[in-house]
């Protein structure tokens, strides 16, 4: 490896303080419900998926609670901001922590960042709380970080879940 | 107004175009439902594709009673009460999955999955009168029309076959999702609502509500395939097939799946179609895998617990007056192109589960029938909509308008009868 190679993949790693900086922003954006600034934090070939099965399997070949590409986020925003969205006017309201994260460098300008969320919604005189692992694989690009992908495994995935009328 | 505590009484809460809220919130009536309709008919448990080879099993619930269902060596399904015959353990907890005992983990009697008792530790200290043959998993009278297993704790009522009656035919053509393959589960969402059961069972045959609820469903498709799905535009019907069953057609070109295969492929499958001729499909193949993956054009909702909807399995299961489970599975094709199955799942996500497009609205429309129903100590719901049958129809001379609340009259006639029986 030359000199020069070396020197461009420094100056590329993603580090957990960038990592985490990036992952608070987004929860704290998710929480207010300010979708319109989250679909630009992905990569326009991103993924947002939530599983069902517990094993990291082939999620495209499996039916999932969500399989977003971009053209179904934009949808998916458009509906929960829409007003006519019953589950989601009024949504719940959420607070969500992540934590215990655990990053891997991955080549060319990326990184696998692994960490906990405990997320608690409130609606109706009930508060639930749903931890979730959640991996990111972030992407540095012209403009900062882009998550390429995100899936947010629930505790209780292959359980009986609720009407969500948020995002994770 | 009182309330009735005989059988004969219960009738008196359902008229012909009214019910009474009491069968919302009622733990009473609850408890008798179980007793006297989940323990007296037939009640969907599975999918044979759920069970795909010998030695085979999933869990399941017949009513609040926790069963297993099976497919033992011989191939035979079994639907097997899931409690030990020592002191009450279950035998198995795991959702589904092969094996060829089930070992209770408490004393370790094991059982094969025909329900027979294998094998007790130390049996001897039982004496020389103990017959193994006398504790089995008890075993419920099961029986399977087109791939969908039901069972009963009746002995002596009528066949399956007689009880689906008129919609066996609806059965057959909702089978034709499989595009000459068979049709296999795919998956499943599970969601829970706080309400009562007979809420989510209305909904099936419920097209009314569904312009107005599932508005951002709709917003979220392209033109043509908006046009398909103006539910209360296109001639559609809904029909009272008897024992509480009810079809609502809101489709009708998409009835027949088998039929119109000469038509245009929509937009939203010229992908699909394109890979599958990559794959080698001829075009008449290409058409029909195409025609079978978009989902048929009606529901049959099937009195107490299942309905094939659309594009799949929707299943509910009452966990006390107000809270219900339900179950939506995706289906596909087993042995069909991936491609295929995986656009059903795509579609599937888009409308179904705990954050598909439709189903959480579907599920606060219900919540809030139950928290509604709270108000009002003696009011009734309506089900009165649509009572005349639609004049010179190509359906017959017996349907009603596809807004009608036909489904639900019919699902509660049968609700009073085997109530008050
Ligand atoms: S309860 Fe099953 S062996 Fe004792
Ligand atoms: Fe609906």
């Amino acid at each position: 490896m030359s000199t020069s190679e070396m020197t461009r993949e420094d100056v590329a790693a993603i580090t957990l303080d960038e990592a985490t900086t990036f992952i608070w922003r987004e929860a704290e954006i998710l929480d207010r419900q300010d979708y319109k600034a989250w679909l630009p934090l992905f990569t326009p070939d991103g993924l947002y998926v939530i599983p069902i099965e517990r094993d990291t399997g082939d999620r495209a070949g499996e039916l999932n609670i969500a399989y977003d590409d971009a053209e179904m986020r934009a949808m998916r925003v458009k509906r929960l901001k829409s007003g006519f969205s019953i589950s989601s006017a009024p949504s719940a309201r959420t607070v969500r922590t992540t934590s215990r994260f655990v990053i891997e460098q991955g080549k060319d300008n990326s990184a696998i960042v692994r960490c906990a969320q405990m997320l608690v919604e409130y609606k109706f005189e009930r508060t639930r709380v749903v931890g979730a692992d959640v991996t990111y694989r972030l992407v540095r690009g012209p403009e900062g970080l882009r998550m390429a992908r995100k899936e947010v495994l629930l505790l209780n995935s292959d359980d009986p879940l609720w009407g969500v009328g948020y995002l994770f | 107004m009182d309330m009735p505590t005989g059988g004969a009484g219960y009738g008196d809460l359902v008229q012909d175009d009214r019910v009474h809220t009491a069968l919302y919130k009622d733990p009473a009536i609850f408890d008798e439902e179980m007793e006297r309709i989940f323990k007296n008919t037939w009640v969907w448990v599975a999918h044979a594709s759920e069970v795909p080879r010998k030695n085979t099993f999933r869990k399941s619930y017949v009513g609040k009673q926790p069963v297993i269902v099976t497919r033992d060596k011989e191939e035979k399904v079994h639907v097997l009460l899931n409690r030990c015959r020592h002191r009450a353990a279950t035998v198995c907890e795991k959702k589904a999955g092969k094996t060829s005992v089930f070992v209770c983990p408490y004393h370790g009697w094991s059982y094969n999955l025909d329900g027979k008792l294998r094998s007790v530790p130390h049996q001897a200290v039982y004496g020389e009168g103990f017959d193994k043959d006398e504790f089995p998993l008890v075993s419920l009278r099961t029986e399977e029309y087109n791939g969908m297993i039901f069972a009963t704790f009746r002995d002596d009522i009528e066949p399956l076959e007689e009880f689906l009656g008129a919609a066996r035919k609806w059965i057959d053509l909702f089978m034709k999702q499989g595009a000459g393959y068979p049709v296999k589960t795919l998956g499943e969402h599970q969601f829970r609502f706080p309400g009562n059961w007979k809420i989510q069972l209305e909904n099936t045959t419920d097209a009314y509500h569904f312009p107005i609820v599932h508005k951002t469903f709709l917003d979220s498709l392209d033109a043509e395939t908006e046009n398909v799905f103006d539910v209360l535009g296109q001639g559609g019907w809904v029909e009272d097939l008897g024992n509480g069953h009810s079809l609502m057609v809101m489709i009708p070109d998409l009835v027949d799946l088998e039929e119109n295969l000469d038509a245009p492929i929509p937009e939203r499958f010229a992908e699909l179609a394109e890979e599958l001729r990559a794959e080698g499909h001829s075009d008449h193949e290409v058409r029909r895998i195409v025609r079978a993956v978009g989902g048929g054009g009606f529901n049959l909702n099937l009195f107490p617990n299942v309905a094939c909807s659309m594009a799949f399995f929707r299943v509910l299961r009452p966990v006390s007056v107000d809270e219900t489970e339900i179950r939506h599975i995706a289906i596909g094709m087993d042995g069909g192109p991936e491609a295929g199955n995986r656009m059903r799942m795509r579609l599937h996500e888009h409308f179904q589960g705990p954050m598909g497009f439709g189903s959480p609205d579907d599920a606060e429309g219900w919540e809030r029938v139950q928290r509604g129903s709270s108000a009002g100590d003696d009011l009734w719901i309506l089900v009165n909509r649509g009572k005349e049958p639609l004049v010179g129809h190509a359906a017959g001379s017996n349907v009603t308008d596809v807004s009608a609340e036909t489904g639900m009259r019919a699902a509660y006639q049968q609700w009073k009868r085997m109530m008050s029986a």
